[in-house]
């Protein structure tokens, strides 16, 4: 029996130092043994049965994850993930204990507006290498020199080359201290932060402690919904409880039917992450399993998943990117310490978070809920952009990076005037 | 799959023979199993701990023996017969007492036949395990649809309602004209089911997780709101406890939603062994009647041992009935302990480690009917499993006031 392992370069014992503010440079390098292991395990996978019914009712299709892993144990580049992200910058820098992995792009333009983006679960930095190119060189990539960022992308602790945390406390607001440490420790005195999914509610808290060093914040999952809409469907989730709120507009109407859906039959995964992530043995041993639990985040980004393993990819979200994502899971084994994040988190997933900071919206269509105006107000009163765009689902830096990036360069516009320019 | 016409109420003995190769399958997946790292907790807050599945794993694939079980379910007479268009697997298990009540006794999740095996004994020939002739049961022991060796489901429709009309026409098809039944977890429910359906020939139901939540706390306790005002002591403490259970049963929850989506129960061994290890009980999670066991060996007394949860765990694995047992939490849509209106003659036995302690008031009120109601000192949510000397016991107790004098019941 093998001992708990993490595939590739380890990152050094934790521990060691107290405070080692030293930033390392790193390059993923990944054992051909642990890759031969992997398309072993993918190709002699034992699978149940087909789902009962014909549509996605029941979880991942049986058909949607044998065509995943046939392509994953045959014509896919397991080194794809590895060159992809060896193409950037990265680095490791210890912060509170544990080395966080990062991407760092300086902008080759002297006025960039430095930006942290965060990912979210069941992603990782993979969600975001799309967009780190426009977004730090845009007139590369067809935009102006005045929209130009420094890129930080990091991996949260348990995701990714990050390190796994071996006790409790790494929590989202711990998440978010740790970020603000690390900008600073890169030297800059004045950022933006941006994030979806989990990288939204760290990027909140951002906003909500406000260091004097953060301008503003863009968030694609805003956290907006009022107390008592929150409060009535919390108490829904597992039977008949308060009644919905009164007096909602339309939009707000159609944001609390789907948020109803996703309480009361959407997050299952996390909600059991939220309870037991250790129990979930099979992310850790089954690549198929791991594969099937990150693509089950949503009915809609599965829609547009499965889709692209029946060769129809929406968008960017093809089936290399989509593997790209799960290989790196697999090789760095962060199926498990990436589901304790949910375990971690005290807070309410799309609840106001009380940011005081300028804050700037983009609603995706395909969100898990969209954000109505009206909401974004409350919870952002110092709002400096809202924007309803046409297309893109939870991951939308992912699968829509042109469209994110120019969301994201009209969202910090109007802090770099008189500032940046 | 048959090439022969054969009438589709033909009952066709049945022996267990899993071939050497799945055997060496499983412990060569259980030995090459990739782990994740320790939980950051010091309990089990987090989920199985890894030690402690670590420390099963070990046992599992070097001195544990499934052939022993094999051999012991062999020497059980075993059937397969189709019921609504399903092979359903069953034990049965006839009394040398020919005037023995038959008894159908209903498994759980995560659950199986292998819950019962132990009850078998003392109800067939109470006699020789402290009882007298009149406390005599035929026994039949179904595996739920999707369990064990069972057929698994195809198309959607398999749950406890349509469970409980398969198991009246199983009793029927076995001559039995006069029944009871019993069940705990699914078994409960499809117990209620029959309760409901009152098919002719059923006699009455015992259950051990009987379903008797009041409307009005059924919802403040699904809503997590305050208890109604009003409730005894008794009540007041079942009330905190549905609370507690309510907070524990994501995994129910979980394969009520995406049963498809846990493809690590069928690919990895130690992935169906946590699943099936983190069932709840009122004293932790995983149920600490369940933790218990993981350092029993062995047992005068019948209580629950190591080898029996690999037992267990190992007929979900060579079965690969880890999903397809799953999509019962998917077909069903009722309540969980709410009362379901059954009218019929029922028996309770309450054990201090299931869900909730039924209180007695609530108890009279959900079933009308109610010839028994015990509460007793041992046991939990594997009453069975964990108790089987006391379990039979109280399904004597529980079904003595049907017994006619010298009546037959076949």
């Amino acid at each position: 029996m093998s001992e708990p392992t993490t595939a590739g370069p380890r990152p050094a014992e934790q521990g060691t130092a107290t405070q080692d503010a030293t930033i390392r440079p790193f390059r993923v390098e990944v054992r051909e043994e642990d890759l031969v292991e992997l398309r072993r395990r993918v190709q002699g996978a034992r699978w149940p049965e087909q789902e009962t019914v014909t549509d996605q009712s029941q979880g991942v299709q049986l058909a949607t994850m044998q065509a995943l892993a046939h392509y994953w144990g045959t014509d896919y580049d397991l080194r794809r993930f590895e060159a992809r992200l060896n193409s950037f910058p990265q680095f490791l820098t210890e912060i509170d204990g544990l080395d966080i992995h990062f991407i760092h792009v300086r902008s080759p333009h002297p006025d960039a507006l430095p930006l942290i983006i965060t990912h979210g679960w069941p992603g990782s930095v993979i969600e975001m290498l799309n967009v780190i190119g426009p977004l730090s060189d845009p007139p590369a990539h067809g935009g102006d020199a005045a929209d130009a960022f420094d890129v930080v992308v990091p991996s949260m602790p348990g995701y990714g080359y990050s390190a796994k945390p071996t006790a409790t406390g790494w929590d989202p607001v711990h998440i978010a201290e740790a970020w603000i440490t690390l900008m600073r420790r890169l030297g800059y005195t004045r950022f933006v932060a941006q994030g979806g999914d989990w990288g939204a509610q760290i990027t909140d808290v951002m906003g909500a402690k406000a260091p004097p060093e953060l301008l503003g914040i863009h968030s694609n999952m805003p956290g907006t919904v009022p107390p008592h809409v929150s409060k009535a469907l919390t108490s829904n989730v597992l039977g008949t409880g308060d009644p919905p709120p009164t007096g909602l507009s339309a939009d707000e109407q159609r944001a609390y039917d789907r948020l109803s859906f996703l309480f009361t039959k959407g997050i299952g995964y996390a909600l059991e992450m939220g309870l037991r992530p250790q129990t979930l043995y099979g992310l850790a041993d089954s690549p198929v399993a791991l594969a099937a639990w990150m693509l089950d985040h949503d009915a809609r980004s599965y829609d547009d998943i499965a889709a692209a393993f029946a060769g129809e990819p929406v968008g960017n979200l093809t089936r290399d990117e989509v593997l790209d994502n799960i290989t790196l899971a697999w090789v760095t084994n962060t199926g498990v310490s990436s589901g304790r994040l949910y375990w971690e988190n005290t807070l309410g997933f799309f609840d106001v978070k009380n940011v005081t900071v300028p804050a700037a919206v983009s609603v995706f269509p395909n969100e898990l809920y969209q954000a109505p105006r009206s909401w974004a107000e409350q919870a952002y009163p110092n709002l400096i952009y809202f924007n309803e765009v046409d297309k893109g689902n939870h991951f939308a830096a992912w699968q829509e990076p042109e469209l994110f990036t120019t969301e994201v360069r009209a969202a910090f516009r109007s802090l770099r005037q008189g500032r940046w320019s | 799959m048959s090439s022969t016409v054969e009438t589709t109420s033909d009952i066709r003995p049945f022996k267990v023979d899993i071939p050497d190769e799945a055997l060496d399958d499983l412990r060569r997946r259980v030995a090459a199993t990739n782990w994740p790292d320790k939980e950051t907790v010091a309990d089990q807050s987090q989920g199985v701990p890894l030690a402690m599945i670590q420390q099963l794993a070990r046992y599992w694939m070097t001195d544990y023996d499934w052939r022993t079980c094999e051999g012991r379910l062999n020497a059980l007479p075993q059937f397969i017969t189709e019921l609504d268009g399903l092979d359903i697997h069953f034990l049965h298990v006839r009394s040398q007492h020919e005037d023995a009540l038959p008894l159908i006794i209903n498994h759980g999740w995560p659950g199986s036949i292998i819950e019962q095996l132990k009850l078998i004994e003392p109800l067939r020939d109470p006699t020789a395990h402290g009882g007298t002739a009149e406390d005599a049961f035929h026994l039949v022991i179904p595996s739920m649809p999707g369990y064990g060796f069972s057929g698994k489901p195809t198309g959607t429709g398999w749950g406890p309602e349509r469970m409980a009309r398969a198991w009246a026409e199983l009793m029927s098809r076995l001559g039995y004209r006069g029944y009871v039944a019993q069940g705990g977890d699914w078994g409960a429910f499809v117990v209620d089911q029959l309760g409901l359906q009152a098919p002719e020939g059923l006699q009455a139901i015992h259950t051990n997780m009987p379903a008797t939540v009041p409307a009005d706390v059924d919802k403040a306790s699904l809503a997590g709101d305050p208890p109604p005002s009003g409730l005894s002591a008794e009540e007041r403490r079942a009330y905190e406890q549905l609370l507690r259970t309510y907070g524990q049963v994501e995994y129910a929850r979980y394969m009520a939603a995406r049963p498809q989506t846990l493809y690590g129960i069928a690919d990895s061994p130690v992935g169906l062994a946590a699943w099936l290890l983190d069932h709840n009980d009122a004293d932790g999670q995983p149920a600490a009647a369940v933790t218990a066991a993981l350092d029993r060996t062995t047992s005068a007394t019948g209580e629950l041992t190591r080898d029996e949860l690999l037992d267990n765990i190992t007929l979900y694995w060579l079965t690969n009935t880890g999903v397809s047992a799953s999509r019962l939490y998917w077909e069903y849509k009722g309540g969980f302990f709410n009362a379901k209106g059954v009218a019929i003659p029922v028996a309770v036995t309450v054990f201090p480690g299931e869900q909730y302690q039924a209180p007695r008031t609530w108890t009279e009120r959900a079933y009308p009917n109610l010839i028994y109601y015990n509460q007793v000192d041992e046991g939990g949510h594997f009453a069975a499993w964990e108790q089987p000397q006391l379990f039979a016991s109280e399904l004597r107790a529980a079904f003595r006031s049907l017994r006619p004098r010298g009546g037959r019941h076949e």
